[in-house]
């Protein structure tokens, strides 16, 4: 059976972080922001598909998308 | 995958400016060497002077820190020295064509198993925003303030030319296709030469008004086409993505083997 991908949570890296938005702007459900310290922060957990775009592409190496991989029930309800 | 695996984390965080392109590429990179399973000493970084020679002591494998321009020296002395090591170095668009121009076309002519990764920001933002050999006429850099009237080089042109047997060229916001393109230069067995467009939103952005990073990444996005794109031929502007070259000819170190083999037989 087919298994997929689910988020587990968002690590991020609040020293090495330093707020220059590309995650926030690259995440394809707008899951992140930056807060007011301008750290991102994963504001809409519940809407992330767990692509781990924003962890390849943060330039400070700060993020880590943490997954796991689950069956797909029979019933295909997502 | 563990990134902190592949990373010196006492010198974190880095020292490059918020939205900068090549922590892009080293995150690219970090990625590219832990998917073809590379072991950490059998990497060798060798980088010369500049942000971007900066990466070589961010990960956690050999690495050199040499003279501005004379990486791939260097690193022509350690492939030779140990042709089993994988020899990458990383350089910015100054120090590899510019200062290192000489050592950039010799160590391509010779084809020798090295991956040169050149990060284009188009600046030297290490000392300041000065103009660079690919900074391209109509551009501004404290040193141009007007603007700057010298041409570029085209790097995938350059290198082709010197006879570079991979020569690529992708940008900091195609993650994906950089990973897979690290990934071929990587394994490549001969020179191969991997041209990468990052953002200097500090200098090159600022003097430019090209915005924020986020700003920069997306006129990667709107600014480049890949290979054979029909858009291309419509708007000559936009910029190729791809592999332009990868052919098999004899590798330096190979060909000095059989030399030395031959000679004392």
């Amino acid at each position: 059976m087919a298994k997929k991908k689910k988020l587990k949570k968002h690590v991020i890296n609040r020293e090495w972080c330093k707020g220059c938005g590309i995650c926030v702007a690259v995440c394809p459900k707008n899951v992140l922001e930056l807060d007011k310290k301008d750290k991102a922060v994963a504001a809409r957990k519940q809407d992330c598909i767990a692509c781990q775009l924003c962890e390849q592409i943060c330039p400070d190496l700060a993020i880590t998308v943490m997954v796991k991989y689950v069956e797909e029930s029979a019933s295909g309800d997502k | 995958m563990d990134v902190k695996y592949y990373l010196r984390e006492r010198f974190f965080p880095h020292l490059w400016c918020a939205g900068c392109g090549h922590g892009i590429v080293l995150n690219a990179l970090i990625r590219a060497v832990d998917s073809l399973a590379i072991k950490k000493k059998d990497m060798v970084m060798v980088s010369g002077i500049g942000c971007s020679s900066r990466i070589s002591g961010y990960v956690d494998f050999h690495s050199l820190h040499t003279l501005h321009g004379r990486a791939l020296a260097f690193a022509t002395g350690v492939k030779l020295s140990k042709p089993s090591l994988n020899v990458i170095v990383p350089m910015g668009d100054g120090d590899a064509l510019a200062i290192g121009g000489n050592h950039f076309i010799h160590a391509a002519r010779r084809n020798i198993n090295i991956t040169a990764l050149v990060m284009n920001n188009r600046t030297y933002g290490m000392t300041g925003g000065q103009f660079s050999p690919l900074s391209g006429v109509g551009t501004k850099a404290t040193t141009a303030p007007y603007m700057n009237i010298d041409r570029e080089f085209d790097t995938v042109e350059l290198a082709s030319a010197a006879g570079a047997t991979f020569v690529a060229r992708t940008t900091v916001y195609h993650v994906k296709q950089l990973q897979s393109m690290l990934k071929k230069a990587i394994k490549h067995d001969g020179f191969s030469v991997l041209e990468v467009l990052t953002q200097c939103p500090t200098y090159f952005g600022r003097k430019n008004r090209k915005g924020s990073a986020v700003d920069m990444m997306n006129n990667y996005r709107d600014t480049t086409v890949p290979i054979g794109s029909d858009k291309k031929k419509e708007n000559p502007e936009l910029i190729e993505r791809g592999i332009f070259v990868d052919k098999n000819l004899p590798e330096y170190c190979q060909a000095y083997a059989d030399l030395v083999e031959r000679a004392s037989a």
